[in-house]
């Protein structure tokens, strides 16, 4: 048993929901008891989505329990099938109901005897790993699925487009900032012509994974997800795979010249080096900033970082060698991948932490007192604790990762981004510092004890103790509506009782 | 591991209390598949840890039910946390390692670091499944390590959403003092309760002046957790008529939990604590008193008096105070009047508020629910269909355990005004045009009472007023294809 608060990364069944819902017309069902489709919520709250979530549970309950699930399971999911004729069933536990160990397997088959669709159990061992191992797995194992199919069925799409093209794989629905991502990459893309052949999970349709092996290339922008399938795509048809994160001006850089060099060598003939060049120090701003004044400001100021893999990384190597700032620890928490993370910051920061437990981070903040921290939204809040400003750059994903506003993270867009975020994160620390050197910041109890200023009404201290609850931003109103009915009704002094009724009166 | 599933096969009893047989209704209750989307039960720490003050809440589970706690309260782990998880490895489940010798290390480390009154289990479905026998822990535990640990099962296997609070307050029952047992006399604990409650403070004297604006009647406790300002709305509201309440179960502190003796008069103020009810009726040898839930003026009124009539008080000026509520919310009601309410079902209030929304001039065809407990929600149900007789509208049809799919395609069937519904639902809905009020708004809004029937009616007529102004822009659908569910 484990004490703990607060996790960073989600248990498996939501990595292979993200995935499985990504693709369209790909429908999830969970082996779980009621309570765990919380991931529609997320996905319909966080995403703004306007479709309903593909995913629905096949209810452990009581019954259940006593008479085993199969019955249910196999029912769901051809009523399912039926209803909404996905492409592809996905089944998945949950950790809970994985200890029932029950056949799920076996539940797959015998359902897919009578649908319309696929039908694939999530191959992920449940307590195990965590949702970016378990989305990375079953991203491998849908792309595996459809390419054996494919190969059955004779209709596998081997030969290469005429023209380079890439496969963008490892963009996903509640990924932090994806979408953003993948427009700008998909842009990136373009405008070094290069064809974009499929983009999965999101938005791809399980019928056109035997199109993978054409791309000339596969990217993986992310060190979290899309790696396995990557791998297995390489081996199968050979094909080449970046996966260098283009986040920041150098990094953008290096993947764009290593595509270069993936194409070159396969009879192409590109030189991307004008393009790059005019993007740093012309169509970017990032360069620019870092050379401006305001940048110069910020040399030399401590910072820490933390995060997933990808971001933590990008975002180190981003403050030390384009900004000039100095980054005392970079820490992860993706453990399981931990090497990966060493060799890629190492020298960039003076320490390297990996660890999950988001007290040992908040101290090991608070014991560097960093100028400014780029975390995630666990960390700015450990910041505001220590009004220490911090930008966040990774997951847990919360409302504010999904702006309405194009906000990338990658590319040369995002680029200008993160230059925002970074300015912007530093001077807010300077602005508090001000604020509070010159007493800016407003303070004060609104409500203070006994008679307000210019009042002839004295507040009890039962009414005074109920107006302390009301929340802040209506208590002055409510404070004024009451003494107001207190007045017409020459009472001189507010109770808790002359509240509630000056509340049922005005409505306050 | 099979052998969890022999056990549970063979252990049959379910756990749902059944307070059972049917009194014939008018009512049409039918019972879907259950595939709908609610909260765990869990959830109810959310409210619980705050509203008692003094409390440790720890959810003993899987990583599941650590990340929906985290998703569903967000905000609240930033501040000082007074709720955990105890997570549950492999080596818990596979029972290599010692139940007791581990709940003791983190029992131990919470009263060393936070030292709360009291520690409340919550048990999950995985404690469920592998058996673990917390109430048989619990009390070796408590005289080890000399901290009161409450055991609450609200799991998901069993309970939905807000059933949640009623395993807490069920076990929380217990642990209410006697009259005989108190260690202060009587009259000076009660009057402690009171005056905690309304936040007098020092000022018991206010309070002891105050005894003689009472009638003379047995004690009453009112069970059910609200915010405190909702708690003293309550409390002043049977004040006026002369009625006094001795305590209320949750108090603000778990030291302060109110004097329960037998033969007390005790009411819900929710409709989903039927499990504390049957406990404080069958362990506690109280009488339950039951009542509309004191939800919109019409369920206030309706409380306030079947209160008063148990008490033997006649209750005053009830009429007049209705009729002046409902002349306050004209403006809103104008806005529903005629209109149709749907609710999908999720936190159990759903006959309360429907019924208010009804007399408000709305019709309602159907009411989704997680769980109906036709006795201890008895009297709301027959308010319901008095309310429908006297307004002239059909009675909705009462579905349990909903299944959301079939709701979605009746909801496009019936052209329905408004859907109260689940998180997952709504922007789904919006998105083909359908006004729709997140159903947890209602579960934690201060609704209860008198005076916030108004805030009830700002949150309903909200989305028609907002959708109301985008209409003229044409902003109505906002998906390609015409809905597929
Ligand atoms: S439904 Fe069960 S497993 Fe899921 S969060 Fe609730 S208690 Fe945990
Ligand atoms: S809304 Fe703001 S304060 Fe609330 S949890 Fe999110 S970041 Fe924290």
């Amino acid at each position: 048993m484990k004490l703990a608060y607060w996790m960073y990364a989600g248990p498996a069944h939501i990595g292979t929901l993200r995935v499985a819902s990504s693709f369209k017309n790909v429908h999830g069902i969970m082996h779980a008891p009621l309570g765990d489709d919380y991931f529609n919520v997320m996905r319909s709250m966080l995403e703004r989505e306007r479709d309903f979530t593909p995913v629905t549970a096949s209810v452990v309950d009581r019954h259940v329990l006593a008479r085993g699930s199969q019955e249910k399971v196999v029912d769901n999911i051809t009523r399912k099938d039926a209803e909404e004729n996905p492409d592809l069933i996905v089944l998945t536990p949950t950790c809970t109901s994985s200890i029932l160990q029950e056949d799920l397997e076996n539940f797959v088959e015998r359902a897919s005897l009578s649908t319309e669709g696929d039908v694939l159990l999530a191959d992920v061992n449940h307590y195990r790993v965590n949702e970016l191992q378990a989305a990375d797995r079953t991203l491998d194992q849908i792309v595996q699925f459809y390419i054996e199919k494919a190969r059955k069925q004779g209709d596998l799409l081997e030969a290469k487009t005429e023209q380079p093209s890439v496969n963008i794989i490892g963009m996903s629905t509640l990924g932090f900032h994806n979408q953003h991502d993948c427009t700008e990459l998909k842009r990136l893309m373009t405008d070094l012509g290069i064809q974009v052949n499929e983009v999965i999970p999101e938005g791809a349709s399980v019928h056109n994974l035997k199109r993978l092996p054409q791309a000339w290339f596969n990217l993986v922008p992310y060190r979290e997800l899309g790696h396995m399938a990557a791998k297995y795509l390489e081996q199968e048809f050979g094909t080449p795979f970046v996966d260098i994160t283009p986040m920041g001006v150098v990094e953008t850089a290096r993947c764009i010249r290593r595509i270069q060099q993936v194409l070159n060598e396969q009879g192409a003939d590109v030189n991307y080096e004008a393009f790059i060049e005019e993007q740093t120090l012309h169509v970017s701003q990032a360069a620019w900033f870092s050379r401006s004044i305001d940048c110069q400001n910020l040399t030399g100021k401590k910072a820490v970082v933390y995060g997933d893999n990808t971001h933590a990384a990008a975002m180190t190597k981003i403050l030390s060698r384009e900004m000039g700032i100095h980054v005392v620890w970079a820490g992860t928490y993706c453990k399981y991948d931990q090497d990966w993370f060493r060799q890629e910051v190492s020298e960039y920061c003076d320490e390297v932490i990996i660890n999950e437990d988001h007290g040992a981070i908040g101290d090991a903040i608070a014991r560097v007192e960093p100028s400014a921290i780029f975390g995630t939204q666990m960390e700015r809040h450990v910041g505001k604790r220590l009004n220490i400003p911090c930008g966040v750059i990774a997951a847990p994903i919360h409302i504010q990762d999904f702006p309405i506003g194009y906000k990338p993270f990658l590319g040369y867009e995002g680029t200008n981004q993160l230059a925002d975020l970074v300015y912007n994160s530093f001077t807010l620390g300077m602005e508090d510092h001000l604020l509070e050197i010159f007493g800016g910041h407003d303070t004060k109890e609104v409500i203070t004890k006994g008679i307000s200023a210019d009042s002839d009404l004295a507040w009890a201290n039962d009414g005074l103790s109920e107006l302390n609850k009301i929340p802040g931003f209506v208590r002055g109103k409510v404070k004024r509506n009451t003494e107001k009915f207190a007045r017409e009704r020459g009472f001189v002094e507010i109770t808790a009782e002359i509240l509630y009724a000056a509340k049922e009166s005005v409505g306050a | 591991m099979r052998l969890f599933y022999l056990l549970l096969i063979l252990e049959k009893e379910i756990e749902i209390m059944t307070l059972a047989e049917t009194k014939p209704q008018a009512l049409d209750f039918e019972c879907e598949t259950g595939n709908y989307h609610t909260f765990c039960p869990i959830s109810c720490v959310a409210w619980l840890y705050q509203k008692i003050e003094d409390s440790f809440f720890l959810v003993i589970g899987t990583k599941t039910c650590g990340y929906f706690l985290q998703n569903a309260m967000g905000v609240m782990i930033f501040a000082e946390p007074r709720y955990a998880m105890a997570e549950l490895e492999e080596g818990d489940i596979s029972a290599k390692l010692n139940d007791y010798e581990e709940l003791k290390r983190l029992c131990v480390q919470i009263k060393r670091d936070r030292n709360p009154s009291v520690i409340v289990w919550i048990g999950t479905c995985t404690t469920e499944i592998i058996k673990m026998d917390l109430e048989g822990l619990a009390p070796r535990l408590e005289a080890e390590i000399d901290i009161p640990i409450v055991v609450a099962r609200a799991n998901g296997l069993d309970y939905a959403f807000t059933q949640g609070e009623d395993t807490v307050l069920a076990a929380m029952a217990h642990r209410c003092p006697k009259a005989e047992t108190a260690t202060e006399p009587e009259e000076k604990k009660e009057r402690n309760a009171i005056s905690s409650l309304l936040n007098f403070g020092k000022q018991k004297e206010e309070v002891t002046a105050e005894e003689s604006t009472y009638h003379d009647h047995e004690p009453l406790v009112l069970f059910g957790s609200l915010p405190d300002p909702v708690v003293t709305q309550l409390t002043l509201e049977l004040k006026k008529q002369g009625v006094k309440v001795s305590g209320w179960l949750p108090a603000k502190r778990f030291t302060e939990l109110p004097v329960i003796s037998e033969g007390y008069y005790v009411n819900g103020i929710n409709p989903f604590l039927s499990r504390t009810a049957t406990t404080l009726m069958r362990r506690k040898k109280c009488k339950l008193i039951g009542s509309p839930f004191p939800i919109g003026p019409d369920g206030t009124r309706a409380w306030v008096e079947k209160i008063c009539s148990v008490l033997g008080v006649e209750p005053q000026g009830l009429e007049e105070r209705e009729a002046k509520i409902w002349a306050n919310m004209e403006d809103y009601l104008e806005i529903i009047r005629g209109k149709s309410v749907f609710f999908m079902g999720d936190n159990l209030l759903e006959v309360s508020l429907a019924r208010f929304l009804i007399r408000c001039g709305m019709t309602c065809p159907e009411i989704g629910i997680p769980y109906m407990d036709k006795r201890y929600q008895g009297a709301e149900l027959k308010l319901l269909e008095q309310t429908c007789h006297e307004m002239g509208v059909p009675l909705p049809r009462i579905v349990e355990k909903p299944d959301n799919y079939n709701q979605v395609q009746r909801i496009y069937k019936e052209n329905v005004d408004l859907v109260i519904t689940g998180m997952a639902h709504a922007n789904p809905l919006e998105a083909r045009g359908i006004n729709t009020k997140w159903s947890v708004e209602f579960t934690f809004a201060q609704m209860h009472g008198f005076a916030n029937a108004r805030d009830i009616l700002e949150l309903v007529t909200r989305p028609m007023r907002r959708n109301n102004s985008l209409k003229d822009l044409g902003w109505d659908k906002l998906v390609k294809e015409e809905a597929k569910v």
